[in-house]
């Protein structure tokens, strides 16, 4: 069991001095190789749980194992990708992705050999003396998925990495990443609020409940890879998972909306998750 | 166009005799024989006396401007970093900022003496504070994206100051510096013209006592070129290349 949450509690302070409780009571493990995606509704705290696993946050209560050790701060096993590349725009591509390795004291030469390996595998050798200014959305979340594949770690950490590109660039770094993830077998944690998205990648799906964030069901994919949207489980699967996202999703709008809020089934069950479930 | 408008509407005043011609010299042409700016400014320049003063002039600059550098982004770091700074010295900083630095001056002269130290005292703190409140400025702005990336790469410490605080702060950084450098010119300025011991200020003081008004003028010429020339060539360029490169809108 490589990555263990144990009653993982997490409160923020407010700026008016109220208490937010984000996370409430996540009990979570997550085996070796495993390709595992956390789905809910925005703001149910999953962000939250993958900057605690990555040690950017501490739990309020609880704990978190990797590899059997509690974490302590973050550490070069597990690599965040960001919804937003978060490239440092004073260097270039090729130094973007040596940053990491060179802070491992890996020689300058070593270093840009492999850095290159790594943007040749997201097709974007051509570019590595380009700035991020130059690039396009799609190209930086490729060099921000290079700048963490390079460092090599057990554990890759992904906030909705897709979820600001179009569907093109999505479907083909789709299909990268599960080439990535055949070939090395890391274990990803895989966060997005995009259904099709999450069966077509995982292994297993971790749907969450708002309000405070709660694990509330989860799926196991069992499909046969590569992965063909139209296969049945898939479809049907999509259909469970939508199902259960329907239920939080009515939560929020009626707590937004409160004594305003009537069960539209049209408005509620098409607009918001037709979207989430069949955009692709 | 509207520079040789200028120009000839001086030289019609100076011919004019409506002020003694050492009042109000000529700027190119000498019809009995009076000195003009113009020559006494390549004159000077020939013979090292203008020269050697701006010299001493930008040497003075320069030293001050690191020195308020260097200290600005210290006690930038440590109120952008330590909550205790921010509450205690922030404060203090951002009132020191606003008094205008020659009001420095007669302390300086009690505790270091009429001269070089004294000059250079001023030009520091006309340029630390400002320096010290961009610098916070931008540190305590830095993406906090690019904090969380270079934590989960292993970076922490002085390395994290050097290689991602350091250059995400490096538009505010500029800028300040721009504004910095500003101060410390006007405020080394008055300082040569109280200080007698040398540079651009110090000349300016010596055209006044031999009512050599084409030497005044020279100078200030000089000065005007210098304070253009960095504002417009320097730090205006270096501006705008960074906000191009750190991918910020650039307004031409
Ligand atoms: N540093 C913080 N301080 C206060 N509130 C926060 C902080 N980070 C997140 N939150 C709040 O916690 C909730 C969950 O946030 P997040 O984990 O980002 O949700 P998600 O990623 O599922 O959209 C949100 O309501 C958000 O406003
Ligand atoms: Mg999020």
């Amino acid at each position: 069991m490589q990555v263990v949450l144990d009653g993982v509690h997490k409160q923020f302070r407010k700026e008016d001095g109220q208490v937010l409780q984000v996370l409430k009571g996540i009990n979570l493990t997550v085996r070796a190789g495993e390709f595992l995606s956390l789905i809910g509704p925005s703001g149910c705290g999953k962000s939250t749980i993958l900057n605690i696993i990555a040690g950017l946050e501490q739990p309020s209560e609880g704990s978190v194992r990797v590899n059997g050790k509690p974490i302590n701060g973050p550490g070069i096993d597990r690599i965040v990708v960001f919804q937003e590349a978060g490239l440092f725009p004073w260097l270039s591509v090729l130094d973007n992705v040596t940053y990491g390795l060179l802070l491992k004291n890996m020689p300058r030469k070593k270093a840009e050999a492999k850095a290159m390996d790594v943007l040749r595998m997201v097709h974007l050798g051509r570019f590595a003396n380009a700035y991020p200014h130059e690039l396009s959305g799609g190209m930086k979340q490729r060099v921000a998925i290079a700048r963490a594949l390079v460092m090599d770690p057990d554990i890759l950490l992904m906030d909705e990495p897709f979820a600001a590109l179009d569907e093109q660039t999505r479907i083909v770094l789709h299909q990268e990443l599960q080439e990535i993830w055949q070939q090395t077998k890391k274990t990803v944690i895989f966060i997005t609020h995009n259904i099709r998205e999450a069966v077509m990648l995982s292994e297993r799906i971790i749907l969450m409940g708002t309000r405070p964030g709660m694990v509330k069901q989860e799926f196991v994919v069992e499909a046969a890879r590569p992965r063909d949207p139209s296969d049945s489980v898939l479809v049907h699967l999509e259909k469970r998972i939508m199902a259960g996202l329907e239920q939080e999703m009515e939560k929020v709008l009626k707590e937004e909306m409160g004594d305003d809020y009537r069960l539209q089934k049209g408005v509620v069950y098409h607009d918001p998750l037709y979207h989430l479930g069949s955009d692709i | 166009m509207f520079i040789t408008t200028l120009f000839i509407i001086w030289e019609a005043i100076s011919k004019s005799g409506l002020f003694p011609q050492f009042l109000w010299p000529p700027l190119f042409w000498s019809s009995h024989g009076e000195a003009t700016v113009f020559g006494t400014l390549v004159g000077g320049l020939i013979s090292g006396q203008i020269l050697e003063a701006a010299l001493l002039t930008l040497s003075r600059l320069a030293v001050g401007f690191l020195i308020a550098i260097v200290l600005g982004l210290a006690l930038g770091y440590l109120i952008a970093r330590y909550r205790l700074f921010d509450d205690t010295l922030g404060f203090v900083v951002t009132a020191l900022q606003s008094v205008p630095s020659i009001v420095w001056f007669p302390l300086a002269i009690v505790w270091f003496g009429l001269g070089e130290t004294a000059i250079l005292f001023i030009v520091t703190i006309g340029a630390t504070w400002t320096m010290t409140v961009t610098s916070s400025t931008g540190f305590k702005n830095v993406p906090t994206l690019y904090l969380r990336v270079a934590r989960t790469m292993g970076s922490k410490g002085f390395h994290l100051l050097r290689t991602v605080i350091l250059p995400a702060s490096v538009p505010h950084l500029i800028s300040g510096m721009r504004v910095a450098w500003a101060f410390a010119w006007r405020a080394l300025m008055a300082g040569e013209l109280l200080g007698g011991s040398g540079g651009l200020g110090h000349l300016l003081e010596m055209g006044r006592a031999l009512q050599s008004m084409d030497l005044v003028l020279s100078v200030m010429v000089i000065i005007g070129l210098v304070g253009t020339v960095m504002d417009a060539q320097v730090f205006l360029r270096v501006e705008r290349s960074v906000m191009r490169r750190w991918g910020m809108t650039v307004r031409t």
